[in-house]
């Protein structure tokens, strides 16, 4: 049976479009979108414009024409870009984000702009400004957190292919709650110009994707040196098609011990487990590695990471752009205007953010977290010593019900805890589809690797989606 | 150890209202008890990390160029009078 086009990979759409041209590939997303969109709320914005532009303009570039959708805190030149927040609604940028404008240079069409908590503040979609987001699985679930909707959008259809974010999870985990594959490249490895600030020393773009190969495609489209972002790296870029091969004899794969924790969902834990048997007989050397500091992640997270995001966020003052609750005095314009233009979660960590920098607070807080921050990143270059990959679960549950978490923040936040630690120590990690609970949830794979080595991902995630090929199942809608 | 939210919330310029207060006190407080453990951790003679690169002074060299954004910026500012943002008057004559 031929594969609808709805649910093309970014390969196929891109071989179809050269056969057939665009137009039903379009016609059919935009239908999708009209269809389900309503109930799962992935998508904030989607137009033709910057097609039909391109198509009148003969479209140039390898990936002519094929679409992807991203997250809503990538600004696009001429186009709303809103963060999911009240507070930059009819915010529309100037200029367009480095992985903007790469993707358009190489002929890509950027189709949709996908949901998300507000200011990527969450790890459940649930916290945007325009509503909550659903599990194309599971309508009654979450789509994890915060790059829910590029994640959903993948997922269900309504996208080919899509960008998120991740500063402490937020592409691998819902990647892994929808059954999509995320990637976080190494930090600077893609360029953060024109990506909506949230922790400035941890935020990475990455792809969401249906397969390993579109992952290492987009990757190899956005990855490089950026003058714009002066955090960007200079090292050279490789081309990551060339590490999808199904070979993983004599790799070494780590098995965190401090992975496999409490309260971790046994269905979850066998999946998983199970992923690193069957590497194993395809040749991998698996053991036991330490990563003593991990019980304090989340621990150092929310305290660097929101101090991050209080001072990144002081910019919405309603002075330049975005939403302004006018008042006769610049003070009182100021407190209406953040006042109002912020949802609930943003303000919890602006307010936290604001506390751990406070005069007489700063060294008890900040300083000791950023030092924990560098026994993490030991621990990880002690691990790397022995093995080359390190393998646990993305998440230690498949997606839980909306409203299940939404009212303790510190429930929400420990649900972080085995991805958080990529970001803290900056390296790349990719989720990926192992397998379903037996009530029909996808679970995740996490793979974490050296710094700027996502080939090695690549590698041992293209031979395990092969061998297993989870994810050529589609959610019921 | 104490957590003033009105003080926190005046630096951060966010008004709270009454029942978002007692609902966001709750929550930090449980949230700066549990990263009260980072306290345990011996980090005598650790060094911060700030940053995860072994970047130190990226510099560029200081070029003027063109730009042609004026016009783009201003028309969406919330308030406008000629090329400038528009504010509350600030200095009291």
């Amino acid at each position: 049976m031929p594969e609808t086009l709805h649910h093309f990979t970014l390969k196929q759409a891109l071989d179809f479009i050269s056969k057939e041209g665009p137009a039903p590939l379009y016609k059919e997303l935009s239908q999708r979108i009209q269809e389900h969109n309503p109930q799962i709320n992935a998508i904030l914005r989607f137009n033709l414009e910057d097609y039909e532009s391109v198509e009148k303009h003969g479209g140039k570039g390898k990936y002519a024409l094929v679409p992807v959708a991203v997250k809503d805190n990538i600004c696009i030149r001429g186009r709303e870009t809103s963060c999911a927040s009240k507070i930059l609604s009819k915010h529309v940028p100037p200029y367009d984000a480095t992985v903007v404008t790469k993707l358009k240079d190489s002929g890509v069409s950027i189709f949709a702009q996908c949901n998300m908590d507000e200011f990527a503040f969450g790890s459940s979609s649930e916290t945007s400004a325009y509503g909550i987001i659903r599990n194309p699985w599971d309508l009654e679930r979450v789509p994890g957190g915060s790059s829910g909707g590029s994640a959903a959008a993948v997922a269900a259809g309504m996208a080919i292919a899509a960008l998120g974010s991740d500063t402490g999870g937020s592409i691998r985990q819902p990647a892994a709650f929808c059954g999509v594959v995320g990637l976080k490249p190494t930090y600077g490895r893609i360029s953060r110009y024109g990506l909506i600030a949230f922790g400035s020393s941890f935020d990475q773009i990455g792809p969401i994707t249906k397969t390993v190969e579109d992952t290492a495609l987009l990757l190899g489209l956005m990855a490089g040196h950026d003058p714009r972002d002066s955090t960007s790296a200079r090292e050279a870029v490789p081309d990551y098609t060339k590490a999808l091969r199904r070979d993983v004899k004599g790799l070494r794969i780590g098995l965190p011990e401090e992975y496999f924790v409490e309260g971790m969902d046994p269905e979850v834990e066998k999946s998983v487990r199970a992923a690193a048997e069957l590497l194993k007989k395809m040749g991998a050397e698996v053991k036991s590695v330490k990563l003593p500091h991990t019980r304090y992640a989340v621990a150092v997270y929310y305290i660097v990471a929101v101090a991050e995001a209080s001072s990144n966020l002081g910019r919405f003052d309603g002075v330049a752009y975005g939403m302004r609750v006018s008042k006769d005095n610049l003070q009182e314009m100021y407190f209406e205007t953040r006042s109002e233009g912020f949802g609930a979660e943003a303000k919890r960590r602006i307010l936290l953010g604001t506390f751990v920098l406070s005069a007489g607070y700063y060294d008890a807080y900040y300083r000791q977290g950023q030092k924990v921050r560098t026994l993490m990143r030991e621990d990880f270059s002690n691990a790397f010593k022995e093995v080359d990959v390190l393998l646990s679960a993305t998440a230690p549950t498949a997606a839980f019900k909306i409203g299940e978490k939404s009212t303790d923040p510190l429930a929400m936040y420990l649900s972080d805890i085995l991805t958080i630690p990529a970001n803290l120590a900056g390296i790349p990690a990719i989720s990926l589809p192992c397998g379903f609970t037996k009530s029909g949830l996808p679970i995740g794979l996490q793979l974490m690797g050296r710094p700027f080595d996502e080939e090695t991902l690549l590698r041992t995630a293209y031979t395990f989606e092969q061998a297993v090929e989870v994810y050529k199942q589609r959610p019921k809608l | 150890m104490s957590f003033n939210i009105d003080q926190v919330a005046k630096l951060a310029r966010i008004r709270l209202k009454p029942e978002e207060k007692e609902r966001l006190s709750k929550d930090l407080e449980s949230i700066l008890k549990y990263v009260e453990q980072l306290k345990q951790v011996d980090t005598r003679n650790v060094a911060e990390t700030s940053h995860v690169l072994d970047l130190t002074n990226v510099f560029r060299k200081d070029e003027a160029k063109p730009s042609q954004v004026r016009d783009e910026v201003l028309k969406h500012a919330p308030e406008r009078e000629g090329n400038f943002f528009k504010v509350p008057k600030v200095v009291e004559r």
